[in-house]
């Protein structure tokens, strides 16, 4: 068994757990937590994967600054508990329920058995495919490939934030 | 230099229409009678240069349109004929601007403008009509002055019966012109060109027709045509109404130029009516018939313009009659001499009214001989014209029809025609004169029933004083006051006697041969012009005089035959007088000498009496058998059902559908964002699952 | 050596999960954070892919997903908060102001 194998199969293991306990769990504070621990998982995957750089984006950015986000939020408006359902949704009730759950499990075994047809591919093992996500190339790539797209990311962004102020405002 | 002469009363008309509001009346005045004479001048001119270089005149201005074979040109012709009546239309379309001056004097500066721009655009169409050297100008003309008769007729369009009468006129023209449409067509697609000497030309190479052919049914149409414009029967019935006009504009549009239109038209294409004899027997008949018709419901109306309106129509039965047996010039001739007398009784008639402040009833009036002593020398001396009593001009014109009647040789029926006209030239002098003893002779009546609706013959034109109602007119001519009669102004006396010199003198141009021996100028005069380009006929085809199917004479044999019918001829000429004196007999006894012998003769035959006062119902008879069925027909099958049922229902039905079917597809707004997130995702599953099918 | 296919059944099932939580739960915070596994498990796919063919496109994709993760969770969050200040709930029943 090699190494690699193994953790994959944790991270895995933790990955869906985590998230299963994401959608599964009450209170919205348990399932931020639960999320982060998601989130570390698939840190985990991507240094399995060779991608370093990403690893640590996605604790910084998702783990880090989302989440923290998410958290704020959860406490600003002390939603700490989950109503019933009412209103029309409610006549659907149960049987929204189950046309929710049907068609995620739908989704998910149309995409298993999609992939599941291409056949197993394996990763190439020469180090050059692997030296390859180093955040110099990244870098290099980013700003010069997709230089246009990064610009046009840092607007948006922008365009965020302003929107999340003016949303969030408090009405006088 | 020809463009001139429509343009000048053109330029008159763009003047008074746009700045003549603001014009004083007598800049307007003399702006629009100063075009006028001015189109007379050029007019001289130009005829004097046609007839002494014994060649006629073609200009074309430009070339109005062009589409596949068919060449349009603007293009002006002046021969004799037309030379002829363009002196006619300015000359005595001069005097009637003068006189008009004086008569629509208390109208108010901008209507006093509005009735001059009208009347000069009158005249620039009409001179186009009879310049025109094809029949697209023509129509231009001819559609022009039906829309200025409109305009004339319906001046005081603030009164019901005004605008109603200006747009019968427009609506009944425009039936004929719908014939002239057709036959125009027709004409262009048998021989190939609308031009008129190239139509005469190119028609003078067949024989005569003789069936329904081709050429006969495109001369029917055009006739058709010259029934609407001039009043023949069956679309004569809106001259009558058309005296709610004001009375100049009866003279000028309604007895000298515009119902002339349609015997102007065939006479610019006698040669082509003469290779189509049903035509020209139809015509002949039509022309009798129309004249006998009008003459006798002439004899009982009790408006004096009425009067003078059927008289019209009957004069230009005459006309007809003598274009349908091939008197081409005859015809013209009459139009020409009528143009003077039957001008001047409108005028006078005009001058009566004008003095008796918007009196029209002729029981309402008498004596007004020594009180309008100039309206009354001048009227009689129309009245004689008109009579046929020689030397004056309607006598030489008439005679020379009823001559050509008798004379002819074709229709076959043409006796009786002559017959007719005979009974007709009686009844014209009989009404003439009892308009003439009931308006200015004996004492001052008023026997005319007070006005209430069912007045069974409505009296047209200015209103009358006892009118109810803020009429511009009734106030301009009540402003007179009943109580002084004066005579006619000076203006609309220099017309009145300047007419009355023509119809003195106006025939003896065209003064017979078997009449001490004249020199019948004016037919030779008129004679080239119905000829086709290349001068003479051939044998066989019909001559001017004689549309024969059967033998042809020579030029020698015609000079004998001619002599041997003087005898003849003078013999018809005394009948026509014998029988012009007995009309004018007839009606001194009835109507000087013993007044209550002609009420008698209307209490013994009132049946009679009540069908010739109505018109023979002939315009009942119209609206109930044309007008009620359409109007039935648009109401309710048109309007209601294909208008409102059919297309609106599917426009409507449109917007319905629309809205229903989005009332029913509003219900997937549910406003749950789970109901739409499940939606969303059912459709990705979908997509999702049919690609991993395929 | 763990083959491709893994982590793309892992990534599908993953995005499954975050399906099935924007439709099971009443919860508007809970429904976006469904939204954020749905985003990580497309990133997953991504990565394993361009590790694969052996590029650096895959990371950089997932780089601007995350970036735009961010920017949506920050509108959608104030998003929320309006919403809650308006009507006191974070149940996704109680806005249904777009009804016809």
């Amino acid at each position: 068994m090699d190494v690699s194998v193994i953790s994959f199969y944790i991270f895995a293991l933790v990955a869906v757990v985590a998230s299963i306990g994401v959608v599964g769990q009450r209170s919205p504070m348990y399932s931020v937590m639960l999320l982060i621990t998601s989130f570390g998982a698939l840190a985990g995957l991507y240094i399995l994967l060779d991608a370093p750089f990403s690893a640590v984006t996605q604790i910084i950015i998702y783990a880090g600054a989302i989440m923290v986000l998410f958290l704020f939020v959860v406490m600003l408006l002390n939603a700490s508990r989950e109503e019933p359902a009412f209103g029309l949704a409610a006549t659907l009730g149960p049987r929204g329920l189950k046309i929710g759950a049907v068609l995620s499990v739908l989704i998910g075994i149309e995409i298993v058995w999609a992939l599941s047809h291409v056949g197993l591919s394996w990763f190439s093992q020469d180090a050059a495919a692997a030296s390859v996500s180093s955040v110099a190339v990244i870098g290099n790539t980013l700003f010069t490939r997709h230089a246009f797209a990064f610009e046009a990311t840092s607007i948006l962004i922008l365009v965020a934030m302003v929107g999340a102020v003016v949303l969030a405002r408090k009405e006088h | 230099m020809l463009a001139l002469i429509p343009l000048l009363p053109f330029a008159g008309f763009v003047v008074n229409a746009f700045v003549g509001r603001r014009l004083p009346k007598s800049v307007s005045g003399l702006v629009a009678c100063g075009v006028m004479v001015a189109a007379f001048g050029i007019s001289l001119t130009s005829a004097w240069s046609v007839i002494s270089h014994h060649a006629p005149i073609d200009q074309t201005v430009f070339t109005w349109f062009t589409s596949g074979d068919l060449n349009v040109p603007l293009a002006l012709r002046l021969d004799n004929l037309s030379s002829l009546m363009i002196l006619v239309i300015t000359g005595i379309g001069s005097l009637i601007h003068i006189y008009s001056t004086a008569y629509m004097h208390e109208e108010s500066d901008s209507e006093y403008a509005r009735y001059f721009s009208y009347l000069n655009l009158f005249a620039a169409f009409m001179l186009v009509l009879v310049l025109g050297a094809s029949f697209p100008v023509m129509f231009v003309g001819w559609e022009g002055v039906g829309l200025c008769s409109y305009l004339l007729i319906g001046f005081w369009f603030r009164k019901k019966s005004a605008a109603d009468a200006g747009k019968k006129a427009f609506i009944v023209n425009r039936i004929g012109d719908f014939g002239f449409i057709l036959g125009m067509l027709l004409v262009f697609v048998t021989l190939g060109t609308l031009n008129f000497q190239e139509v005469a030309a190119a028609v003078s190479s067949y024989g005569p027709e003789t069936g329904m052919g081709v050429l006969t049914i495109a001369t029917l149409l055009l006739f058709l045509g010259a029934t609407g414009k001039s009043a023949q029967i069956p679309l004569y019935v809106w001259l009558p109404d058309a005296m709610e006009g004001p009375t100049p504009v009866s003279a000028l549009i309604h007895a000298a130029t515009m119902v002339t239109a349609g015997v102007y038209m065939i006479g610019r294409n006698a040669e082509l009516f003469s290779h189509a004899p049903i035509t020209l027997a139809v015509v002949a008949a039509i022309g009798t018939a129309t004249a006998l018709m009008a003459g006798t419901i002439g004899l009982v109306q009790n408006d004096i313009k009425r009067v003078l309106a059927y008289s019209t129509v009957s004069q230009l039965g005459y006309m007809f009659l003598a274009m349908g047996v091939g008197a081409y010039a005859a015809g013209i001739f009459h139009l020409y001499t009528h143009a003077f007398f039957k001008a001047l009784l409108f005028l006078g008639s005009g001058a009566v009214i004008h003095a008796l402040a918007g009196e029209q009833d002729l029981r309402n009036m008498g004596g007004l001989k020594k009180h309008l002593p100039i309206t009354y020398w001048t009227f009689l001396i129309g009245a004689i014209a008109i009579a046929g009593v020689p030397p004056l001009a309607g006598f030489f014109s008439k005679d020379e029809i009823l001559w050509k009647t008798y004379s002819a040789h074709w229709p076959t029926y043409h006796f009786l025609l002559y017959v007719v006209g005979l009974l007709t030239a009686l009844l014209t002098a009989t009404y003439m004169f009892r308009l003439v003893f009931m308006a200015f002779h004996g004492e001052r009546r008023h026997d005319a029933p007070p006005e209430h609706p069912e007045e069974q013959e409505p009296v047209a034109g200015d209103a009358t004083p006892s009118q109810v109602g803020t009429l511009h007119a009734n106030t301009s001519h009540a402003a007179h006051g009943t109580s002084h009669l004066h005579d006619a102004p000076p203006a609309m006396a220099f017309a009145l006697i300047v007419l009355a010199l023509g119809s003195i003198g106006a025939g003896w141009v065209g003064w017979p041969h078997a009449l001490f021996g004249g020199n019948n100028h004016i037919e030779k005069f008129l004679h080239e012009s119905f000829l086709p380009p290349g001068g003479s006929h051939e044998p066989g085809a019909p001559a001017e005089g004689a549309p024969a199917p059967a033998a042809a004479e020579g030029q020698a044999a015609g000079e004998a035959v001619h002599e041997a019918d003087t005898s003849t001829e003078l013999m018809l000429m005394g009948i026509s007088t014998g029988l012009a004196a007995a009309g004018i007999g007839i009606a001194w006894y009835f109507w000087r000498r013993n007044r209550n012998a002609a009420d008698d003769m209307a209490s013994r035959f009132s049946g009679l009496h009540r069908l010739l006062l109505n018109k023979y119902y002939v315009d009942e008879i119209y609206d109930a058998a044309i007008v009620q069925p359409i109007r039935i027909l648009s109401t309710g099958a048109l309007w209601k059902g294909i208008d409102a049922g059919g297309i609106d229902l599917a426009v409507n039905g449109v917007g319905l559908g629309v809205r229903g079917s989005s009332s029913l597809l509003r219900r997937l707004q549910t406003g749950s964002i789970r109901a739409y997130a499940a939606s969303l995702f059912l459709g990705v599953v979908f997509i999702l699952g049919y690609y991993l099918w395929r | 050596m763990v083959p491709l296919n893994y982590y793309l059944v892992l990534s599908g099932i993953l995005f499954a999960i975050g399906t099935a939580g924007v439709f099971l739960r009443r919860n508007l915070i809970t429904m976006l954070l469904s939204i954020e596994i749905m985003l990580n498990a497309v990133n997953l796919t991504f990565v394993a892919v361009g590790r694969y063919w052996g590029t650096v496109d895959g990371q950089i994709i997932t780089f601007f997903v995350m970036t735009v993760a961010a920017a949506e969770a920050a509108v959608g969050l104030a998003l929320v908060i309006s919403l809650f200040r308006h009507r006191e709930t974070l149940s996704p029943d109680a806005f249904t102001a777009l009804k016809w």
